[in-house]
Order: C-alpha cells, then structure tokens, then sequence
C-alpha cells in the first residue's frame, strides 16, 4: 500500500463544473511529485482536497493507511505553501511559523527550538521579529515554507509557490525547495502550470488536462515518450512539432515531403510529433525548406519553417551561420519521432 | 516657488477653517470663565475671565436637576457608563453578526445581511414606543441597562466588519485551518487583531452616538440619578457662564476618546482604500 493514495477521485463543483475526473494516483513515502497541467485543468483543485480545503465528490484518499476523506484539515497533518504565501499578516515571524505548534500544544521551550532550527535552516534567523509587510518576496516565500517545515508533516503540499517570484529568484528558490526535500525526506506534492519546474523539480510528474490525468511518470519519461499528443505539446521548450499527415503502410505524407517510419502503420489523420532539438540539419539532408525567421538565444538559435502550410521550429547551436531568408537542408530520423492518432490524440 | 505658493494658500484655506470651527468654541469658553451678571450686561467675551475656578467647580458639584437629586459629575459618570456600554456592545455584536455572515455557510446570509441593513432605515426614535414597552416590561426602565440595550446592535458597523471581512483573502483561512486553528480561535487569534483598526474606528463613532443620544434616555429614565449630560444640557443651570461652562465640559469625554483612539481610527476609516 503506497503512502498516498487516490482512488477514482472525482470532484463536482455546485455549479456543475467538473474539475477533476476518476482520478486514481499512488504516491510513495519520501516521493517529490508534481502536478503540471495548464491552468483551470484541476491540478490546485487535487492539491487542495488532499489538503482537506475542498469536499470530495466521489473517491477516495487514503494517506499512511487512513481514509482522509472526512478528516478536518487541522487533524491531517499535511502542510501547505500558497502561492500568495498567505502569511498571517499581524502575527511576526517567529509566532507565523509558531502558531501550529502552539495550536498543538507543544511546550514553549520546544516551540522555541522548532523555530529557532527551521529559522536557521532557511537563513530567516535574523527576521524572526518582523512582520510580513516588512519582507522581500523571497523572504516571505522563506518564511510560508518555514512554517510548513516547522509542523514536520506527514506531507508538503505546494501550491504555485515560486509564480510570484521573479525569475531569478524562482530559480533560487526552485534549488532550495528541492534540497530541502531531499535534505528531510518528506513526502511532497508540488503544483504548477511551468514545465520547467515540473521537470527539474520532480522525482515523479503528473501531467493533467481537463480535469483528467495524462500521464504519470518520471521527468525522462514523460519527455522521451510522451503518452499524448497533449503530453507531447505541453512538456519541453520549444513546444514539439507536431505534423497533421496521412501514414500509408508505414509512410508519412506530410504536404510533398515523405518519411519513412519503418513500420506498416496505416492512419488517416495522424500527428507525427518531432522535437525541435532532434531535427538535424546538414549539407546532405533529404528535405530542403527555407529559413522564415531566426530567433537568437545566446548559445542556441531556434528557426522557424514551414512545410506545406504546416510552420515548425528547430534549434540549433547558434555556431552554424544561417540568416532569415537561407535554406536549409535537414533530416528527420525515424527513430526521434512520435506518433499520435489524431482520433483520440493517444500515442501510437 | 510655486511650491511655496500653493502650501501657502492651502495653510491660508486651513487656517479659516479652523478658524471657523474653534472661535465660537474659544467664545463660550472665554465667557464661561466670567461671571453671569459681567456677561448679562456685556455681552459673549473674547478674552478670559477670572471666574474659571468658582464657575466650574460650581457646575460639577452643585446639586441640581428639577428636584436637585444629581451633580454634573454624576451626569457624567452616567453619559460616559451609556457611552462606553453602547459602543462596547456595538462593537460586539456586530463583529460577531459579520463573522457569522462572512465566514459561515449560512442560508440566506445576503438576505439576512440586508435585513440587518435595513433596520438602518428605523431609527430608535421612530421605534420609540415598542422599544420603551419592552424594556419596561423587563423591568429595565431607570436602569443603565434600559439606557444600553436598545442602542447596542449597528446595522453600519456590522456592514463595516463584513466588508473588511470579505476583503481577507480565503487563503489566511485555509493556511489557518491547516495549522489547526478552529472557529473560535480564528476569530480571537486572527479576526480581532487585524480589525483592530475598524474597532477602534466604530467605538468612536458609536461612543459619541451614545454620548449624544438625548430623546431615548429622556423617556426610560424617571429618576434623576440616571440623568446624562445631553439631558443636563437642556433641562438645567439657569444663569449663563454656568451653561457655558457645562457646555465646554460636556466636550470633554468625546474628545479623550478621540485623542486616545486617534490614530488607530484613522487607520481605520482609510483601511480598505
């Protein structure tokens, strides 16, 4: 039995909508999950009935052998981060990370320690006296996760906390939270719409659309071998190219150009998926296209094409010279790419 | 330099109108400090007098009333134990009605909410009777809690506190409920400090509405001993410099108040802007 775990959960709000559908999902004792999605797809909505702060319309939550489902949120023991921090905004520091303590009637010496370790953990030590409207961004961001350590629960639950961070910052951040995690060892479930923290953060990744999962599975996997057409587009920056064409005995006809799959595959109305990284470019290349436009990235450029009506981008060390307006020469190895049935976007 | 010109002009507007609040407060004042028959024959003074001492002294501890039952310091003592009582329960109850309204999954709470409104369209005065026929059939009529109770809920102040209320964002409530805090204790722990500000904001208002409040004592009240200074205002002291001086004594309490709470009302009313 995992340490989490979802059964065909399902939440219904009022007004019908139906955020999150059958959703089943085991999450192991020290796991770092992450929940990605586009935003409105329910992953903040699953965070947030593990937490206890949303009603469960159908399902089951079971956390270290308990059913949770009718727990209240103070009793379960999990942690959350906001994404707006929501730190108490009349109460210091030292009494934002100690009132769960308090509330749990923890001795004051001990409430004292806690802090006083988790301060310093987090580098807030020489904060602990001020107030929340006095801090930095980062530091507030410091203090919500100090005062989710502090608690030492059985689960982390974070929700967006690094999208009011800028950018340098987030990075920062995004380091420390995994050191953290690793350093204690506590079961976490992080939410965001950013692929990148998904894929640098994650030891798992959970990608959800429309209220249903895609695919779960680790960083590597989900990139090399995207379940879905939606997987396949959501995860990896720049976006996969993805082709609408026909596949005849195991040929792809994407507008005049031909692949060859190797395979005996037969689709009318498929989507052969390629990342911009895996298209190579050079002299003796099969397919001829010109050069749209060059977008300069420092030590890579992207270059945006187009066959037949369909636009695609590559990227490419910025050390080979190529201009808007160049043609270029390039292969697509049948090996590299991905194929989807455009019927129900499911990989083939 | 056109700098300097325009904080001039506004120190000049200023000035008038201080000007005009805080001379015809200086003229009973200065009047008040000399004797009745200097200013039956001369008329309102500008400069003080050298009647201070015997004319106030006179005023709080002379026996008066129609049937000279109460002091000026007991009439005092009363307006202040109906101030303090009224803004206290106001403040009371009506944080508590906004929490209920805010925070609960009560049916009807906008409905209930307008209600509670709407009662501002029904001042004491015109529910006058009904309020006096209950009170006096509690027994409440010449008691301080007679004076208090009717005057003790605010329609205004509750719809402060619900607006203040709606403007905590959910996520202080979630991030609370998960360090384990409970109904009660969100509402002492959380709630009351960060509206601290507002309270202080409607126990000023509240207090100085008690401390005017001048028809609804005059009916629950029979005995003098529960007279209040607004009462005394109208009913009492004959000779003039010693009107004056119960008019500039009768300022005084509102206006501690004012000075003690100054700052956290100011907070108070610009809170949500």
């Amino acid at each position: 039995m995992s340490f989490l775990e979802l059964q065909n959960i399902t939440k219904i709000y009022p007004n019908g909508t139906k955020a999150v559908n059958e959703t089943s999902l085991n999450i192991d004792n020290g796991e770092f999950v992450v929940f990605v999605g586009p935003s409105g797809c329910g992953k903040s909505t699953l965070l947030r009935m593990i937490a206890g702060l949303e009603d469960i319309t159908n399902g089951e939550i079971s956390l270290d052998g308990n059913v949770i489902n009718n727990i209240d949120p103070s009793e379960r023991d999990v942690a959350m981060v906001f994404q707006n921090y929501a730190l108490y905004p009349h109460m210091s520091v030292f009494n934002n990370m100690a009132y769960g303590l308090k509330n749990r009637g923890i001795s004051k010496e001990e409430i004292n320690n806690k802090v006083n370790d988790v301060a310093k953990l987090l580098e807030i030590d020489q904060l602990l006296t001020r107030k929340p409207s006095m801090l930095s961004g980062g530091q507030r961001q410091r203090v919500a996760m100090g005062r989710a350590i502090v608690r030492n629960p059985k689960i982390f639950l974070f929700d967006e906390p690094l999208s009011n961070l800028d950018a340098k910052l987030r990075n920062q951040m995004r380091l420390e939270i995994k050191r953290l995690q690793r350093q204690m060892g506590v079961t976490s479930i992080f939410v965001t719409h950013d692929q990148t923290e998904a894929m640098t953060l994650g030891d798992r990744i959970v990608v959800i659309n429309n209220g249903v999962v895609e695919q779960v599975g680790t960083p590597k996997e989900i990139y090399s071998k995207p379940n879905t057409k939606f997987v396949a587009e959501f995860i990896g920056s720049p976006q996969m190219n993805l082709f609408n064409c026909k596949i005849e005995n195991g040929i792809a006809h994407i507008a005049d150009m031909r692949i060859n799959l190797n395979n005996s595959a037969n689709i009318d109305d498929a989507s052969l998926g390629i990342r911009p990284d895996d298209i190579l470019i050079s002299d003796n290349g099969q397919h001829t296209c010109v050069a749209n436009l060059v977008e300069y990235l420092g030590s890579d450029m992207i270059i945006y094409s187009k066959i037949g009506d369909q636009e695609f981008s590559c990227k490419l060390s910025s050390k080979i010279n190529l201009n808007a307006g160049d043609t270029f020469k390039f292969d697509i190895s049948n090996t590299l790419v991905h194929l989807f049935d455009n019927t129900n976007g499911s990989r083939v | 330099m056109t700098k300097y010109i325009s904080s001039t002009i506004n120190h000049f507007i200023l000035s008038i109108g201080l000007l005009i609040m805080v001379v015809p407060i200086w003229i009973i004042f200065a009047s008040s400090t000399h004797s009745s028959l200097f200013i039956n024959t001369n008329g309102l003074q500008f400069f003080l007098g050298d009647n201070f001492i015997d004319n106030y002294s006179r005023v709080l501890f002379k026996q008066s009333g129609f049937f000279n039952e109460i002091t000026a310091l007991k009439m005092f003592l009363n307006s202040f134990v109906m101030a303090t009582g009224i803004a206290t329960l106001s403040v009371i109850t009506s944080l508590m009605a906004a929490y209920g309204l805010v925070y609960f999954k009560v049916k009807y709470a906008t409905f209930i909410f307008w209600l509670i409104f709407i009662t501002l369209l029904v001042p004491l005065e015109l529910r006058i009777m009904p309020s006096y026929i209950v009170m006096s059939k509690l027994n409440l009529v010449n008691t301080f809690a007679g004076l208090i109770l009717p005057i003790s809920a605010s329609a205004i102040a509750t719809f402060f506190f619900r607006q203040f209320y709606k403007s905590i964002p959910d996520e202080l409530l979630e991030a609370a409920k998960l360090d384990g805090t409970n109904s009660w204790s969100f509402f002492i722990d959380f709630l009351i400090p960060l509206s601290k500000t507002m309270i202080a904001a409607v126990f000023i208002f509240m207090f100085v509405f008690g401390y005017n409040q001048y028809l609804w004592p005059l009916i629950m009240t029979t005995s003098e001993q529960y007279w209040t200074v607004v009462m005394g205002l109208k009913t009492m002291y004959g000779s003039i410099s010693d009107r004056f001086a119960f008019v500039i004594m009768s300022m005084i309490p509102p206006v501690i108040i004012i000075i003690f709470l100054q700052k956290l009302f100011i907070q108070g009313i610009f809170q949500n802007k």
